[in-house]
């Protein structure tokens, strides 16, 4: 069992990193399965660092110590009808954790869910950060506004890091006005091939398309989502059934549906279930989806999903040695491979995150040293030694 | 006047050497070294600074851009980055011992992807040229800097820019799906591509914005966007800019996000009609300018709902527009706001600071106060969805030293933005104009891990110095320095 240590104040925190050794930077913990595993000395506990400090929803910026659960700050935007639009995930299921985690743990391992096509990233959603670095000195970049160029975009550069830069204690993000209504266009037994069309054509309309998965099965669906008032989403629920309509008819699920299903796409529930299964996260080209998936199914007995309208591929394969990497990132070509979900044996044994190119490496190991030159911070979290 | 690093006698010295060497590299006509040909790149859009650059040089390929880095970096030569030179900040001001690399002959559009949303660019292709290139499809690429006729895309991702449409559309970042970049180690990278999320650490959100002191961008992969069906403005007047404030924050509240919405002050109204004639009222204090989008049926509806916001606020003109041409005439006025003040004013001097907007009025009065103590008219161009504010401070370069006094406004003004809560820069960049405020803004640690990131790209401190930060450490030095609660134990380190 890993000793924890729990600061009581970011100037405790920064002294207690300044002694360096090995540590791990624990939120809630529910996402410690991502990326490759820790042996730390120690777990710090950034419990202490929660609650919302400022929330002007006028103003759409809230900020919150890192470990406020997101449970709590979805719940404060709901009562003013905002919310994160990169609609992040909750990958309990998946992961096996009780409940969706803090802020910042989400933006640590920058997760966004099916909206991320039209509204972005987490990284395109947070505007400032305050935090310790790996060399124990307290430090803030960023700030509270949208629109700020002043200096290198740091907090940009923590999404996604994985918590090897810095322990963040504050996370000032973009908040934006949730939808008044949705609904869902829904095609059915298209092939992988025609399912990739059909996005790419919506995705090139003028409709607004704020979700665009393909989930296989007897008989596929093909799913459109649309978000805005009422009549707008009617209005072109219809236009886009008209654009698509080369692909056969089309039905809708209305708003409750629509919310379960796209609930369910962004929580990765169908390969939550089975969990003999290791699950592979493939950024791709959108339009290669659909061949990359056929290459590796003609090696690998696969079950697998489509979002981001082909953008992602959720794969699931069977468990073994290697997760089968080198397969998976074979036919990977212009993209990137994630192990998303298997053993820490495995985790510890095969690249989690896409191999760089020397010089790209090179680079990524300079900027963590300049963060945190003797490795403090969930040391080999992302790459071997970084 | 802001002084820049001291220039290197023995590089000075070394010029015609330094010429020959990069004409070997970039033959014919791509290396500049006749002082009347270089003056073209003596200065930026922030044209108080001037200064001859060392040489000029023009390549034409990512190897070429490699190997003149490569060059710089093996002869310790400094190497200011260069685009179109719109830049409002002084970002591109050339050193008299750097070479100024121009990225003018990236000029083509490589490659345009519809399936995928995407093109990839040159760096030195503007802004326009891209939506220009893919409009007959119904796509155009959404950041949309004032000045997108002349500057490049590749000094729009150096500059992380802006424009009108932000507030619902991003900024340069939130729009580009990869880069290829050099190192000035001459290494050549490539961050993302048409997928959706890069791998690894985000270099490509440092690189967006870093103001040419990372690396050398040589192509950019951006996000294609359909237009929206329909878009229309509604010209709203205010007897004051506290009721327009009020009224932008209320239209947020309601959750709408307007395609654009921007401000003018009285100031900048008046020179504006008198310029183009936008048909803009002249009795008001505010004129907010909304811009709605989206299929006919929302923009309708978002119109009435709007209106009924601005009535309630006390709005004392409201006008929608009808036609695609008095669409094109209500931004018109806007997008000549520089232009025209320009007329009533021999210089003036842009600023960029923003704010949480609910301070807007504060801020205003703020300025109106600065104006009488230094002397000197502003008039005020804001855009108010996101609080981004550009005070053009009028003055008269040959009046005694009304520069110096524009320039002690402006740094005043941008105090007053960190004050209230908000930044010194929200899209022109800190460059040199707003380097000495850094510290306005963040401690003595904020920049020491600011310029540690640097040194993991530069760790000569080749590219572009002078700009961005107010103190020019060695790397070797940040790295042992240790910043304790915020403070240097050397505070009194001299500034340039």
């Amino acid at each position: 069992m890993t000793p924890t240590f729990k600061p009581q104040s970011v100037p405790e925190l920064a002294d207690y990193v300044a002694l360096g050794g090995r540590l791990e930077v624990v939120g809630s913990g529910t996402k410690r399965g991502l990326g490759r595993p820790l042996q730390p000395e120690t777990a710090i506990d950034m419990s202490v660092f929660t609650g919302i400090s400022l929330y002007e929803p006028e103003e759409l910026v809230l900020e919150a110590g890192a470990g406020t659960p997101l449970s709590e700050i979805e719940k404060a935007l709901a009562k003013n009808h905002q919310q994160l639009a990169f609609e992040p995930p909750d990958y309990s299921k998946l992961l096996g954790g009780k409940h969706k985690g803090t802020l910042g743990g989400l933006m640590a391992c920058g997760l966004s869910g099916p909206r991320r096509i039209k509204a972005g990233a987490a990284r395109d959603h947070i505007l400032g950060i305050a935090g310790v670095s790996g060399r124990g000195e307290i430090f803030k970049a960023g700030g509270r506004v949208v629109k700020n160029v002043t200096g290198f975009d740091v907090a940009k550069l923590m999404v996604g890091s994985y918590g090897t830069l810095a322990a963040l204690t504050s996370i000032t993000v973009k908040v934006l006005p949730a939808a008044a209504t949705q609904e869902t266009l829904v095609f059915s037994g298209l092939s992988d091939a025609k399912a990739i069309q059909a996005m790419s054509l919506a995705m090139q309309s003028a409709c607004e398309v704020s979700g665009a998965a393909h989930l296989p099965g007897t008989p596929s669906q093909t799913l459109f989502r649309l978000e805005g008032i009422s009549p707008s989403v009617a209005y072109r629920r219809q236009k886009l059934a008209s654009h698509l309509k080369i692909f056969g008819a089309s039905d809708h699920l209305e708003q409750k549906d629509s919310l379960a299903e796209w609930k369910a796409i962004r929580d990765v529930e169908r390969l939550s279930a089975d969990d003999a299964r290791f699950v592979w996260k493939l950024s791709l080209t959108p339009s290669k989806a659909a061949e990359t998936v056929a290459r590796i199914s003609k090696q690998l007995d696969i079950q697998y999903f489509y979002d981001w309208a082909g953008g992602l591929v959720w794969l699931g394969v069977p468990r073994s040695n290697q997760a089968y990497a080198y397969i998976i990132r074979n036919c990977v070509e212009d993209g990137h491979a994630t192990l998303f979900r298997a053993e820490d044996d495995v985790r510890e044994r095969i690249e989690v995150f896409q191999p760089q190119l020397p010089a790209l490496s090179g680079l990524t190991k300079r900027v963590k040293a300049s963060f945190d030159p003797s490795g403090v911070f969930n040391h080999g979290r992302m790459y071997k030694d970084i | 006047m802001l002084k820049m690093p001291e220039a290197d006698p023995q590089t000075v010295k070394k010029r015609a050497s330094i010429a020959t060497a990069l004409r070997r590299i970039v033959p014919g006509e791509g290396v500049i070294e006749t002082r009347t040909e270089m003056s073209v790149y003596e200065s930026d859009g922030l044209t108080a600074y001037r200064q001859m650059p060392l040489v000029v040089v023009l390549p034409k390929t990512t190897a070429e851009v490699a190997k003149v880095l490569r060059y710089a970096f093996e002869n310790k030569i400094k190497v200011v980055p260069r685009g179109a030179g719109t830049s409002l900040s002084g970002g591109a001001l050339p050193l008299a011992d750097g070479i100024v690399l121009g990225l003018s002959k990236f000029n083509q559009i490589l490659e345009i992807d519809y399936d995928n949303r995407c093109a990839r660019v040159q760096p030195g292709v503007t802004n326009l040229a891209i939506t220009q290139a893919v409009q007959h499809k119904g796509f155009y690429y959404a950041p949309d800097p004032s000045s997108q006729i002349a500057c490049t895309i590749g000094g729009n991702v150096a500059e992380n820019s802006g424009g009108v449409h932000c507030l619902k559309y991003g900024l340069t970042a939130n729009n580009i799906l990869g880069l290829e970049m050099v190192l000035i180690s001459g290494e050549i990278i490539r961050l993302g591509g048409k997928h959706l999320d890069s791998d690894g650490l985000d270099l490509l959100g440092v690189l967006t914005g870093s103001e040419g002191l990372l690396g050398v961008i040589t192509e950019v992969t951006v996000r294609l966007l359909q237009k929206p069906e329909t878009a229309r403005v509604i010209l709203v007047g205010f007897p004051s800019s506290e009721d327009a404030g009020n009224c932008v924050a209320d239209i947020i509240s309601a959750g709408i996000i307007p395609g654009g919405m921007e401000m003018m002050d009285r100031p900048a109204i008046h020179a504006v009609e008198e310029f183009v004639h936008a048909d803009y009222p002249l009795d008001v204090e505010a004129l907010l300018i909304i811009e709605l989008d989206g299929p006919a049926i929302e923009v309708d509806h978002l119109i009435e709902e709007v209106s009924a916001i601005a009535r309630k606020n006390k709005c004392s003109t409201s006008r929608t527009s009808t036609s695609e041409a008095e669409r094109l005439l209500f931004w018109a006025g806007r997008k000549a706001a520089f232009p025209a003040v320009g007329r009533i004013s021999p210089d003036y001097l842009c600023m960029d600071g923003t704010i949480p907007r609910k301070r807007l009025s504060e801020v205003l009065t703020g300025m109106a106060e600065l104006s009488k103590k230094h002397g000197l008219r502003v008039a005020n161009v804001f855009h108010a969805g996101d609080g981004n504010l550009h005070p053009l401070i009028l003055y008269d370069a040959n009046v005694g030293d009304e520069l110096a006094r524009a320039e002690e406004f402006g740094a005043d003004i941008l105090r007053l933005c960190v004050k209230v809560g908000g930044v010194l820069t929200g899209e022109h960049g800190v460059g040199i104009e707003k380097r000495d405020l850094m510290p306005v803004m963040f401690t003595e640690a904020d920049l020491a891990q600011q310029q540690r990131l640097k040194c993991a790209f530069d760790d000569r401190g080749l590219l572009n110095p002078g700009k961005v930060f107010p103190t020019l450490h060695a790397c070797a030095e940040l790295g042992r320095m240790h910043v304790k609660a915020g403070k240097l134990p050397f505070p009194e380190i001299p500034r340039f």
